[in-house]
Order: C-alpha cells, then structure tokens, then sequence
C-alpha cells in the first residue's frame, strides 16, 4: 500500500505531459493486462465493452477519465481511484484514443 | 513404390522409439504471443510449442477423449483443433468475433463455443470443425460446460437465463431456466455432473440447479451473503470451475470481498467463510479435496494461498512472483503448476511440502491444461 502511495504522490507532481517514459511502460501494460481482463487484451471488447479508437472517437478524454476514476455505477465498471492518480487516468484515456501518442 | 514401401520398413525401428502416449502431457497458454506450449508433467518440462493460435487473451482449452487433440477457444473467436503430438494445428475456424470458453461433448463428438458477439453458443463436429448447431441467445453467454448425455449447459450474462441444450437428436432441445440473477458472471458444475451453480455480480449470493430434475428450479444459494457489508471494487472477474468441490462443500470465491465461501454440497447451506489475502480469482480444490489453492486479483496477485479442507484455516501462503493467473494441479494432486505471468514462468510446488520442484519457461503465461482433463465432466 505504502509504494501504491509514493507512486500516487509521484504521479500528482508529474504534469500529464511531461509522463515519464517508465511510467508510460507501466500504464500501456496495465491497459493491455487489467483493463484488458474484461474489455479484452485487444480491447474489442469482452464482458465490458469495446474501447477502440473507433469506438472512442466522440468521447472526451475528460470524461473518459472521470469514469476510469469512479467506475460506472451499477455495471461491472470499478472505480480506479484507489489504484490511479487523475494524471494517469487521464494518460489512459488519450492513450485509448490515439494509442500512437 | 516398392521403394518407399521399403523405405518405411527400414524406418520402422525408429519409429518404435517416437511412440508416444499423452497421459502425462498438458499445454500451456502464452495470452500475448498466440501460442501453446507443450509440457511433459513428469519431466517437469516443455517439450515443444505450438503457434498461430490468434489472439489467446483469457483462452482455454478442452481434450479429445483419446488425450491427442486439444480444442482452443480464443478470445478473437477462433476454435483451433491442435495435435499434440506432431504439435500442429489440424484445424481451425473463426467462427464469431469475440468468445469466452468452450466445452465438449461427454461422448467427444461436438465441441460448442461460447460468444459474447455476436451472443450465443455455436456447435462444431470435433472431427472436422464444421458447425453443426447455432443457438443465438441475444445476450453474452458465460459458463459453458459439458454435461452427462450429450447435453451442454450455459448461462446469459444480460438475461439471468440458464439454457441447457440436448444435442442428441437432430436439432438441439434447448430448457430455458429463468429467474437465475442478476449478471452472472461464471458458473461451474459438479465433478459428477448434477450440480450447477453460478455466481451473479449484480446481487449478493449464487444460484443452483439440479441437472437430475427434468425440470431445474434456480436455488438461491447465501441470498444475504455480503449485505450492509461494502464491497471493494472488482478488478477481476473471479472464476468458478468444476474443481470447487472440496469432500463435500463447494468453495467458492466471494465477489467484492476478500473471503471464500464454503457451502455443503449437498443442501447449500453456508458452513464457514475463510478471509484471504485479497478477492480470490480462483479456489481451486486439490484433486483429494484435502487443500484448496487460492489465487488474488490485481493488484494483489502475486500471492497464492493454501486452505485446509478440514480447519478452513490458510495453512500456507507463497509469493510466486507478479500477476499468478491460474493454477493446475497433477491428476492426483501430488505437484501444482502456477502461471506466473510477468516473470514468464511456471512454476512447479509439491503440494504437500510447498517446496519448489522446478520451473518452466513460457511468455506471458496464463491457462494451465493437463490431459487427464479429458476424463474429468465440466471442466
């Protein structure tokens, strides 16, 4: 829990852009491994839904963000707060929108 | 022709040698790389790989009833028919766009695929892959098994509806169960093939049903399990197999919680809860039904803990490294194989030391099949 915290407190003083490369390495694996146990390690989709580019192509990255970070009540969507500063939920939703960034 | 006919008399001594039976062999998926690879559960060791397997995220597999052929059920949608012993793919289809799981048929003769798109079940000849039976449910559908008399037995995720399809006759008989829950997310059933019971996600509790009723009346199993508790957020689904039966109880992982539950088989009443290191992925009883192993979820997964059947009590707790997914125990429980993801490694324990016995190098490894699954209904 502690290291969870340091890595949280970490992330708060990185600005979104400047995300290390490390960083960056850890959260695309973590899309691919644990978002990808439900939406697929593809992301086509599976018990949660598809989370392509082409399906993502309307969202706002912001609003992407706010459902990483509090989930999606009454669905199998979790709150990822606990795991996930604002910075990198925001990272991961541009990141599913232009995986190439 | 004489002379190949010669030569193959002259080959045949050597031949003698590749003789090769498979009671003792298993595969291994690698999720990210497509492919298999081949184990030899006595030599504690890969013998061989297989590849072009697609996109194997979340894939399982089942055996012919003569142990040499396995069926692949990727996530992609592929079903891919493989030999393990000259480690080719003898068939393959992509019959729909994204699947989860797949069973056969107790006679070894249909092999059916579970789909969450489009939703449904689609049945195949095990000799050919050639589809013999659609069944479209109009919702994704989870835990797909196979059960006694040529039935199989799956459950839609949007409906709360179980569907038990007889394939003996020409077209398949299909029994709608409704009122099973809401959102189940896996289900399992019995080593005898009588009892199945699914765990829902969108309410407290698990239903039942019995296979030997001609007509299945969902039963709530611990319909107050969890209430006025909070629950934690799920980053994993937990999975239900048919290994869950433990002399007499079901074990069973506790959704939102870090617990597993015990329930009697035999009038599923709740007989004990065990607090766990994390929310468990799998309970998975050894053959015996002395030990239950327990894998966790992200982002506590890299712990296994070991529950004694009698006490209920964790005995034993091993750090085999990051991301465990799944566990195989040898068909008389004596070694375990663990999946340790990102070291890209199994490893191999003695179940009854806990000592490590040796390791098996595979990329990004999750699912762990053995043969003698062949033999086993519901698996």
């Amino acid at each position: 829990m502690r290291s969870l915290l340091a890595l949280a407190i970490l992330g708060l003083a990185l600005p979104a852009a400047a995300m290390e490369a490390t960083d960056a390495a850890r959260l695309e694996r973590l899309v691919a491994q644990d978002c990808g146990s439900c939406h697929g390690l593809t992301l086509k989709g599976g018990l949660g839904s598809p989370l392509t580019p082409e399906v993502l192509a309307d969202a706002e990255p912001e609003g992407l963000a706010s459902i990483i970070l509090d989930g999606v009540p009454g669905t199998a969507m979790p709150p990822w707060r606990p795991l996930l500063t604002e910075e990198e939920a925001l990272w991961i939703a541009r990141y599913l929108k232009d995986p190439s960034q | 022709m004489k002379y190949v006919l010669l030569a193959l008399l002259m080959a045949t001594p050597a031949l003698a040698d590749e003789y090769r039976a498979t009671g003792d062999l298993g595969l291994i998926v690698e999720r990210a790389t497509g492919s298999l690879v081949v184990v030899d559960q006595s030599d504690r060791a890969a013998i061989g790989r297989i590849e072009g397997l697609g996109d194997l995220s979340h894939a399982s597999l089942v055996y012919s009833p003569d142990e040499r052929y396995a069926y692949v059920f990727g996530r992609d949608g592929g079903l891919s028919k493989v030999d393990i012993l000259s480690r080719e793919i003898v068939a393959r289809v992509l019959q729909a766009g994204n699947s989860i799981g797949g069973a056969i048929s107790d006679d070894g003769t249909l092999v059916a695929v579970s789909n969450y798109e489009p939703g449904g079940v689609r049945v195949f000849d095990a000799k050919t892959l050639e589809m013999v039976a659609d069944i479209p449910t109009a919702s994704k559908t989870i835990g797909l098994v196979d059960a006694p008399g040529r039935r199989f037995v799956f459950t839609l995720w949007d409906k709360g509806e179980t569907w038990i399809a007889d394939m003996k006759g020409a077209e398949p008989a299909i029994t709608k169960v409704t009122g099973m829950g809401t959102n189940p997310y896996d289900a399992l059933l019995a080593g005898d093939g009588r009892t199945y019971i699914t765990g829902l996600f969108g309410e407290d509790g698990l239903t039942a049903l019995d296979l030997w009723d001609e007509t299945p009346e969902p039963i709530r199993v611990l319909p107050g399990y969890g209430r006025g508790e909070e629950e934690l957020p799920v980053y994993k689904m937990p999975h239900l197999e048919g290994w869950a039966e433990a002399a007499g109880e079901f074990v069973l992982p506790a959704v939102g919680h870090h617990e597993v539950l015990w329930i009697d088989a035999s009038d599923f009443t709740e007989t004990g809860r065990t607090q766990t290191h994390g929310q468990p992925v799998f309970a998975m009883a050894r053959p015996d039904g002395r030990q239950v192993w327990v894998n966790f979820a992200h982002p506590l997964n890299d712990t296994v803990q070991v529950i004694d059947r009698m006490t209920h009590e964790v005995i034993h707790e091993m750090k085999p490294g990051p991301a465990v997914l799944h566990m195989e125990f040898t068909p008389r429980g004596h070694e375990v194989w663990i999946s340790v993801r990102d070291e890209n490694r199994v490893d191999i324990y003695d179940t009854e030391t806990f000592e490590k016995l040796g390791e098996v190098a595979a990329e990004s490894p999750s699912g762990i099949f053995f043969t003698a699954r062949a033999h086993r209904t519901g698996l």
